[in-house]
């Protein structure tokens, strides 16, 4: 291995000099020319060989694009039309686009229902990503969840509202009691909601009827990009919670939560997410309760939850060690007690510096959210690999499908990591 | 943050419990003990009743039975009448066979890219930069079925070969690509040891002689840093150490009667060389490529946090380019490259587990798919499954803390 | 000396027990830090703690507030003996006001919020209350216009200021400073040293890590000089700087005035 550093380094040392030359782009495209593409022998030599490679890439692409055809109901009718020509069947796109992006047994009259939700998603993530937003608008993230739960299960519309309601008692009884002592919050809030989610559950059962404005539609219905989409943002945003808790108890001077973290996060980082899926497809159901009916889809979000927030762990006890110690002291010398200096005084600072490395999990993640197709789940790929390909119309279009499966996937994780060095540059300058 | 005082002279009141920073700590840890018990108890007691109502129990005896299914990449002997365990362990020689490539793969590609994009040459650092970006931000799945419907879709199959005219034609008649694998030449004895089964003591052979090589060429190396001590002036070991290296190989090689079989058409299919199956090439250039693009970032990363002022300073010492760069400049790069290296060898490890998803028998396929469906053992299928990774993962960040804690060392 | 000039022995101090620390050890892992120190502060003195770098002054004053556990021997503050009860360490962290060498604003939140956050959360003082406190040492410190600024946008000696106006938010009977000034520059070293004498003239009672040694002169009752975790010498300023007695503190006092 050190052999081909040898090799490559001193090749770099060589070129990377002339790097430093005075800026060259007032001297005419012909000087750039020369001193950016033809400086050197070897350096011409390089960019005939890139050219040569584009061309190849671009003369195989291009017409294959431009020849392509949009209108036809199966391959046979591609080829009718292309008759001998190179060209692709993009016809497949236009075809099959709702069982792309919604997988195939989403009702299609319902299809406005997840599409208005990705519409409010936009809304709900726009103050979390840009801080400059008023604050205010938070919470309409806090009410989204609900909202995009009921607009895509459909059901009775009591469930997300006693859920609301739940939480925000539980929040109530928290911001009463928080004052007085983080524990007596943290446990009220969760016990308010609790008995509010029960006292609802009654609520729930006793209206059973036909009175629901969105038709149910199960888990098991939802598919393609939709599903990809749902899997990486519900798991994200619920493993930074745990990932933070996570991290605090890595950092913990008690033994016993310590090292329980650290097993969770060596354990979870340890293994690929393919046997966590896995898990959640043959080995969880075994761990609850017997008639219990817990849906592959929660399932998949438990594991792919734990997965992340082992991940995103990591990434909060870098911003956490990132702190000066300092900060610690002074909220300690101030008299505030461990609660309270994590929630004001620490983590608001740690976690503004671990949002980059979040949001490169939550690439990774999103990404990553495509193995579900190996359990069986009919995500986009799992769409184009089984109902698609196999159907007689369209068995054979693999590049039209595969190439719009990465290029869907190419423009969220592109966008989403530019967001996030746009954001690095920021916090590097921010006074804050 | 906590006190100690002497020992406290009232009596004990259970307050002191929780407002005591002596039992404080002790007291929520019993607390979270008691309640982990009990969430385990719990999970523990819901496994045992579904696994009753199933009619099922916990049995690794498995293992032993017969496995009753083919797998066509083998490192070892297999056949359908081997049992469930070796089939996991043709399995674990899979993953480790294309870890191991894909790493070394994935080396070349991203220290290649990574350092291309430093070149002054805008169109290739532009080239590069496109490279890198594509391929991270595109599922590794997606690339691992995209390189096998290359494979299988494009390739030709064998029959294309066949006739006086054929369609396709062998590489300078040595190499055949088709939809059903590659074959290449393999390389064959006809000397030595052990020739009825594959040669393996030949091979054995030939390995010692590269170590031995190897040990050579350190301890040549080493007597000229012992004269240029000594002396000052550092004797030239070039031509010494390639004698080194090819001449007894050469001639191992030569006494064994090395001979190549190269592949032919025979039937339906090719036969004799060496074949890898498309799966395999799927998976091992899938996992290059795609690992490739984030280790090019970290070898830039790596250079590029050497400054400047560096290289400068050893220039004006005097030493020559090549002695500044294997001095001053790599050793630092190296530092910050190696580490987050490391981890991509450990993500390509785990990734190799997508095998099943183009019908690789690695670990992941055999033991987690085939054994796992045909036997119905999930719960112990998935834990062994766990353990080989976690396995393969401890060993390797316990390598990473060893190199790290030697880095720190020199730090000092 | 005359009537007129004020020297420091005569503002007010009472005989009422501050600080009392007695026969205290302190190790960290078998480095033994501090070595049976005994050290009673009356309320109302101020006190400045000097030595080489390294003596053990840091860890002297963190232990007071408990930062830093101690392992043997007692400290008892305005009564309430530091022990393993949370209770009393926070009773006694509350009464004692801390001034760090790197100021440690909180860069998070504004000036302002820097101020009110003890007293919220801890004292559990209304809102508005703890505004009208902030802003009242604000102006004392002279930075009531700043207070909607991050601390990032200050000067260091406005920093330091602010460090003390937070600590003063809490209203506290004793104030620790450690090397409150030696990551200032000069210029801005007198604005801090002028808000800390201020403080000392309205009877506060200090502990003062520092080798401002005009600040010694004006201001303290006394000065300690440690070396190697022990208190070598304790004595009035004059005294102290005049006619040291040992000669360690005559080796340390020549190096640090000869320049
Ligand atoms: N957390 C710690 N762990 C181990 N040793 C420590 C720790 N903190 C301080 N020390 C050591 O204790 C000794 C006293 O440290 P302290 O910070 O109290 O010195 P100081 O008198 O304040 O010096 P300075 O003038 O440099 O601030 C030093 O030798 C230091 O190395
Ligand atoms: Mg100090």
């Amino acid at each position: 291995m050190s052999d081909t550093h040898a090799e490559s380094i001193p090749f770099v040392r060589e070129t990377t000099l002339p790097q430093a030359a005075p800026p060259t782009a007032e001297r005419g495209v012909y000087k750039w020319g020369r001193e950016n593409l033809f400086a050197t022998p070897a350096n011409a030599l390089l960019t005939l060989v890139s050219i040569y490679v584009i061309y190849v890439v671009l003369s195989a692409i291009l017409p294959w694009v431009l020849n392509g055809v949009w209108n036809a109901g199966s391959l046979s009718e591609c080829r009718e039309i292309l008759a001998g020509t190179r060209g692709g069947c993009f016809a497949v796109l236009v075809d099959r686009w709702e069982q792309l992006f919604f997988g195939f047994k989403y009702p299609s009259d319902q299809l406005w229902r997840p599409t208005l939700t990705l519409v409010l998603f936009f809304f709900a993530v726009a103050p979390v990503l840009f801080f400059d937003l008023p604050r205010k608008l938070l919470a309409f993230t806090a009410v989204f969840p609900f909202l995009a739960y009921w607009l895509i299960w459909g059901g009775p519309i009591l469930v997300p509202i006693v859920a609301l309601v739940g939480v925000g008692a539980g929040y109530v009884v928290y911001s009463r009691l928080v004052a007085q002592s983080f524990a007596g919050g943290f446990f009220g809030g969760i016990a308010a909601a609790a008995v509010v989610w029960f006292l609802g559950g009654y609520l729930v059962d006793a209206t059973t009827g036909p009175s629901s404005l969105l038709d149910a539609v199960p888990s098991r219905d939802l598919g393609g990009y939709m599903l990809n989409f749902m899997l990486g943002v519900t798991c994200v945003s619920l493993s930074v919670p745990i990932g933070i808790a996570l991290a605090l108890g890595r950092q913990s001077s008690m033994p016993l939560i310590k090292w329980l973290s650290v097993i969770f996060i060596e354990f979870i980082r340890g293994v690929p997410l393919i046997t966590l899926l896995f898990v959640a497809s043959v080995m969880l159901a075994y761990f609850f309760p017997p008639n219990s009916t817990v849906d592959l889809f929660l399932r998949v979000v438990i594991m792919i939850t734990m997965f992340s927030s082992a991940y995103i762990a990591e990434v909060i006890r870098g911003g956490l060690a990132a702190l000066p110690k300092g900060q610690y002291e002074a909220a300690d010398s101030l008299g505030l007690d461990y609660a309270q200096s994590m929630r004001l005084i620490i983590l608001p600072q740690a976690l503004k510096i671990s949002i980059p490395g979040i949001v490169n999990i939550a690439v990774g993640l999103f990404k990553d959210t495509t193995l579900v197709s190996v359990i069986s789940m009919f995500d986009l790929v799992g769409m184009i690999r089984g109902p698609i390909l196999a159907s007689t119309d369209w068995n054979g279009v693999y590049w039209e499908l595969l190439g719009f499966a990465a290029l869907l996937f190419f423009v969220v994780c592109y966008g989403i990591s530019q967001y996030s060095q746009w954001l690095e540059r920021r916090l590097a300058t921010d006074h804050r | 943050m906590t006190t100690l005082t002497d020992p406290a002279k009232g009596a004990f009141r259970p307050s002191m419990l929780l407002y005591d920073t002596r039992y404080r700590s002790l007291t929520l840890q019993a607390i979270a003990a008691i309640v982990l018990a009990l969430c385990l108890m719990y999970l523990y007691s819901n496994l045992a009743d579904n696994l009753r109502a199933a009619g099922l129990n916990i049995s690794f005896g498995f293992l032993a039975d017969t496995a009753g299914y083919d797998i066509n990449q083998t490192l070892i002997d297999y056949n359908s009448q081997s049992s469930n365990l070796r089939a996991a362990v043709v399995g674990i020689l899979n993953t480790l066979l294309v870890a191991f490539l894909a790493c070394v793969t994935a080396t070349i590609f991203g220290v290649l890219a990574g350092v291309l994009r430093l070149s002054p040459n805008w169109l290739v650092r532009k080239l590069m930069a496109f490279y890198v970006e594509i391929f991270r931000n595109i599922p590794v799945l997606i690339w691992i079925i995209i390189i096998f419907t290359i494979m299988t879709a494009v390739l030709p199959a064998p029959s294309a070969f066949r006739g006086d005219d054929p369609d396709s034609s062998m590489l300078f008649n040595l190499a055949a690509f088709t939809n059903r694998g590659i074959y290449i030449p393999g390389p064959y004895f006809t000397r030595g040891f052990g020739l009825e089964g594959n040669g393996g003591l030949n091979w054995i052979l030939v390995i010692a002689v590269l170590i031995g090589s190897l040990i050579g060429t350190r301890a040549v190396t080493a007597s000229a840093n012992a004269k240029q001590e000594a002396t000052g002036v550092r004797p030239k070991t070039l031509w010494i150490n390639l004698a080194i290296w090819f001449v007894p190989i050469i001639v191992v090689l030569f006494a064994l009667g090395l001979q190549w079989d190269i592949p032919a058409l025979r039937g339906f299919n090719f036969g004799g060389g060496i074949q890898i199956g498309g799966p395999l090439i799927a998976l091992w250039f899938a996992l290059s490529i795609y690992t490739g693009a984030f280790i090019a970032e970290n070898v830039r990363a790596g250079i590029l946090s050497v400054s400047k002022g560096q290289t400068e300073a050893a220039a004006a010492l005097g030493l020559r380019p090549r002695r500044v760069m294997s001095l001053v400049v790599l050793p630092q790069a190296l530092r910050v490259i190696v580490p987050p290296l490391i981890s991509q060898y450990l993500n390509i490890t785990k990734n190799s587990s997508l095998a099943i998803a183009v019908g690789y028998a690695d670990i992941t396929a055999t033991l987690g798919g085939i054994t796992l469906n045909q036997t119905g053992r999930a719960i112990e299928c998935v834990l062994l499954l766990m353990l080989f990774y976690l396995i393969i993962s401890l060993l390797i960040s316990a390598f990473m803390n060893v190199y790290n804690n030697s880095m720190k060392l020199k730090e000092r | 000396m005359t009537e007129a000039v004020k020297t420091p022995a005569q503002m007010a101090v009472s005989d009422e027990v501050a600080i009392s620390i007695q026969n205290m050890n302190k190790w960290f892992g078998s480095f033994h830090v501090l070595r049976d120190i005994d050290l009673t502060v009356n309320r109302g003195e101020r006190i400045v703690i000097c030595g080489p770098s390294g003596s053990g002054k840091s860890t002297l004053i963190r232990c007071i507030n408990a930062l830093e556990e101690h392992q043997k021997g007692s400290i008892e503050v305005d009564g309430t003996l530091l022990s393993s009860d949370l209770k009393n360490i926070d009773k006694i962290r509350s009464e004692v006001g801390m001034c760090f060498q790197h100021f440690n604003l909180f860069p998070h939140l504004t000036i302002l919020e820097n101020c009110t956050l003890a007293p919220i959360w801890v004292r559990k003082t209304p809102k508005k209350e703890a505004v009208e406190t902030a802003m009242h040492f604000l102006e004392k410190v002279k930075i009531p216009d700043q207070a909607d600024k991050y601390p990032g946008q200050l000067s260091g000696g406005q920093q330091q200021r602010v460090a003390i106006a937070r600590s003063l938010c809490m209203r506290p009977r004793i104030m620790l400073f450690d090397e409150p000034t030696s990551a200032l520059d000069p210029e801005m070293i007198k604005e801090v040293l002028d808000t800390m004498i201020e403080l000392a003239e309205e009877g506060m009672t200090m502990l003062c890590v520092t080798h401002e040694m005009g600040f010694a002169r004006q201001v303290a009752n006394r000065v300690i000089f440690m070396d190697q975790g022990q208190i070598v010498e304790q004595n009035e300023p004059e005294e102290f700087f005049n006619n040291p007695q040992s000669p360690r503190t005559q080796l340390f006092l020549s190096q640090i005035l000869g320049h």
